[in-house]
């Protein structure tokens, strides 16, 4: 029940913060936005990730990872999140990755998951397949073939495809789009034949691709799971998409605090004006309650409670909140400023707005709470 | 100090004698009297109604693990607790800013809830400002004499003593000219009037003074220091609100998503008008939000990992999710929720609407939401006006 961090926690915290404001300043994302080269991310600094042992914190010892939780890759994403590493956390660690840790197939386990620690493999994962977030809206088919399936659909906003070697697709074996049986999960080789890969640019710089899937045949031996595994692997990714958002929230809203502590308007500092002392007041309580009930679900999925689900929609719902409230308040109290590319706050509000919208949004998750609040 | 099972188990014998099942429904205005007094006695012998103050004041002289145990253990059970402007308010300040008579003379009443506290801060001029403050206390041999008048005293024509903000200077700056002092109100020269608030109620009073006296070493903390004394009271009131849930109408009788469900009505297992089922989603995980955050924030101080007082973002997300609870009830029930009294009305109707009423006070007492905005834009942000 842990609501504060702890000892090892602050020190992981601490070591992050050193490593990204050296290595990773919010220009570097800039650049790599800009040059739009073929990988959208520094693969140098992907490997000093997973030389910090980043990328094996969830991994158990035996597939080279260090067997830590959600609550550590928690503390580094939030970090990530304040200077909008572009690198590929969370399609690989928590998705791709994740599915693969989560499921049960342990010849796959053995296989992928050790060189994933190592920062040598980036495992994406493909489920959406239209703009609003709908997990079990899959129409995706996975067609019984000779010692496996074949799969043939179309899926959006795949987080870092374009530079996977794997990716793990949610397909259809039974039933209509929207039924909760009948999903199953398949590792894909992203050079298969039949896989089609074609990066998207959003405006969050975020990278993204479309995968289609053309009868691609994936054998029996690469499934993962079903339903029950894309739940829990959605729920992971979640949370750790909420820590996120609370870390890019964070840093865009202490720029806007020293904005208002700085610009003159009238004689005066614009932070002496009581419009926007509250409208200040009300954004650092909202991201106060985000953070508190981000580090509740990031400890309720390590400790494996009963209302995990609960706490991980209570989560993104106000983070999702505290994201916009940010967002929208960081741009409006720059004033003109805000507006220009060339001020960075703009890339905070776009980063932003991109994860209040995936994995869904405050809405999405209100209603999944009043589900299963059982109303 | 006992071990912490043993100290359990002790409360759990005192819980299982004197706790009837009729009283494990928290603190309600209606619990029957004669089991009421008998429980409050046994905490009172046991130190429990003040269990962190030293004994030698009337306290049980537990430390925070024991303290923290004693108060699960009754949550637990939903035991209801002396909750009063002593308790709370006046006792730490007193343990912090009191001379050792004052101690010794007003603590042990408060632990033994034999004398009722009011406290006399605002007037019909010092709302807000509070500050600007006028009730006067001029020296008169050993006494002060008091004069003027206060307003929102609640329990007025309950309590024995009122703790009261007077200006005894009255040529310093607003601020460096009040006094923090104690008198009782039973004598000539007190006068309280009943106030009927917006929901019929009447816990609140004006109180005037005309020639009432206090005794010239009632004076808390140092003479003209009364607003230092004053503000770090109103740390202790912001405390209590943020971590409890109750609001001045107390807990109501059933949870709110209950009430909604069964004003709404459902259809296929979900509430059926999907706006209100958004809302008290929302509401919920405010409140949730809420707790986890003063939780986080208390850990936090006791890990030494903050300075940093969020007590004031507690009163105002604590008023705002309060109000939200009687708004949501009220839209729930429609024109049902318009009723006062009588029939036509459910029961738990008229509850919620008295508490929707009465709930709107809960972002103006205690500092208005406007005033908690500014202190946290001032104190916690650092931004200078």
């Amino acid at each position: 029940m842990a609501v504060i961090l702890s000892e090892e926690q602050l020190l992981l915290r601490e070591s992050a913060q050193t490593f990204l404001a050296d290595q990773s300043p919010v220009s570097r994302m800039r650049e790599l936005r800009d040059a739009v080269d073929d990988t959208g991310y520094t693969p140098a600094i992907w490997k000093q990730m997973a030389d910090l042992g980043w990328l094996g914190i969830l991994l158990a010892e035996e597939h080279g990872g260090s067997d830590m939780g959600l609550g550590e890759l928690g503390v580094v994403l939030h970090e990530c999140g304040r200077v909008l590493a572009p690198e590929p956390l969370l399609s690989t660690l928590l998705l791709g990755a994740n599915a693969i840790r989560l499921g049960d197939n342990e010849a796959l386990q053995k296989d992928m998951l050790p060189s994933v620690a190592e920062g040598e493999r980036i495992v994406a994962f493909a489920l959406e397949e239209s703009g609003r977030f709908d997990p079990y809206g899959v129409a995706t088919r996975a067609e019984p073939a000779d010692g496996g399936h074949t799969l043939t659909g179309t899926k959006t906003h795949v987080l870092d495809a374009h530079v996977a070697d794997h990716i793990v697709v949610v397909a259809r074996t039974a039933g209509e789009a929207g039924a909760r049986d009948g999903l199953a999960l398949f590792l894909v080789d992203a050079n298969a034949r039949g896989v089609s890969i074609t990066r998207t640019r959003r405006v969050d710089g975020r990278n993204a691709a479309q995968v289609e899937l053309d009868g691609v045949e994936v054998g029996a031996d690469r499934m993962l799971g079903g339903s029950d595994l894309l739940d829990q692997v959605i729920d992971q990714a979640t949370v750790g998409l909420a820590a996120e958002m609370v870390g890019t929230a964070e840093e865009a809203f202490e720029r806007t605090l020293t904005y208002l502590k700085d610009r003159e308007q009238f004689g005066s500092k614009i932070g002496s004006f009581q419009a926007l002392r509250h409208r200040a007041a009300e954004m650092f309580s909202e991201l106060e309650f985000a953070r508190s009930v981000v580090r509740d679900a990031l400890s309720a999925v390590d400790e494996g409670r009963d209302d995990a689900s609960v706490c991980v929609s209570a989560a993104k719902a106000q983070a999702s909140k505290a994201a916009r409230l940010v967002g929208a308040e960081a741009i409006q109290m720059h004033g003109g400023i805000g507006m220009t590319d060339e001020e960075e706050i703009g890339l905070f509000f776009k980063r932003l707005k991109a994860a209040e919208l995936s994995l869904g949004d405050a809405t999405y998750h209100r209603r999944r709470f009043a589900s299963l609040q059982g109303y | 100090m006992a071990d912490l099972e043993a100290f359990k188990e002790e409360v759990r014998g005192v819980i299982a004698e004197f706790l009837p099942p009729e009283l494990r429904v928290g603190n309600r205005d209606d619990l029957p009297k004669e089991p009421l007094g008998r429980w409050i006695n046994a905490l009172a012998d046991r130190g429990w109604i003040t269990p962190d103050w030293p004994t030698e004041y009337g306290g049980g002289g537990l430390d925070r693990q024991h303290t923290a145990a004693l108060r699960a253990e009754f949550k637990a059970v939903r035991a209801p607790i002396v909750s009063s402007f002593g308790v709370s308010m006046l006792g730490p300040t007193l343990l912090e800013y009191g001379t050792e008579e004052q101690k010794k003379e007003h603590l042990i009443p408060i632990s033994k809830h034999t004398i009722r506290w009011c406290q006399g801060f605002s007037e019909p001029g010092s709302g807000s400002d509070l500050a600007s403050l006028q009730c006067r206390a001029e020296r008169d041999g050993d006494d002060y004499v008091i004069t003027g008048q206060k307003i929102w005293t609640t329990g007025a024509d309950r309590a024995d003593w009122i703790f009261c903000l007077v200006r005894t200077d009255f040529d310093a700056p607003k601020h460096e000219g009040i006094s923090f002092i104690l008198f009782p109100m039973h004598q000539d020269g007190v006068e309280v009037a009943p106030l009927t608030l917006i929901d019929g109620s009447a816990h609140f009073s004006q109180v005037f003074f005309d020639g009432a006296r206090a005794g010239a070493d009632q004076v808390v903390g140092p003479l003209n220091g009364g607003w230092t004394v004053a503000k770090r009271l109103l740390q202790h009131e912001r405390t209590t609100d943020g971590s409890s849930d109750g609001g001045i109408g107390g807990a109501a009788k059933e949870t709110i998503a209950d009430f909604v469900k069964r004003e709404v009505g459902m259809d296929d297992g979900v509430l059926a008008d999907h706006a209100i089922r958004e809302r008290l989603a929302a509401h919920e995980i405010d409140k949730r939000a809420l707790g986890l955050t003063m939780r986080r924030a208390a850990e936090e101080a006791r890990a030494g990992q903050r300075g940093r007082d969020i007590g004031s973002l507690g009163k105002f997300r604590w008023a705002n999710m309060v109000k939200e609870e009687q708004d949501l009830a009220i839209d729930a029930a429609g024109t049902q929720g318009l009723g006062w009294d009588g029939p036509g009305f459910e029961a738990n109707q008229l509850e919620r609407t008295k508490k929707w009423l009465i709930t709107r006070a809960d972002s103006i007492w205690g500092g208005t939401n406007e005033i908690q905005l500014n202190v946290i834009a001032k104190r916690v942000l650092g931004i200078p006006e």
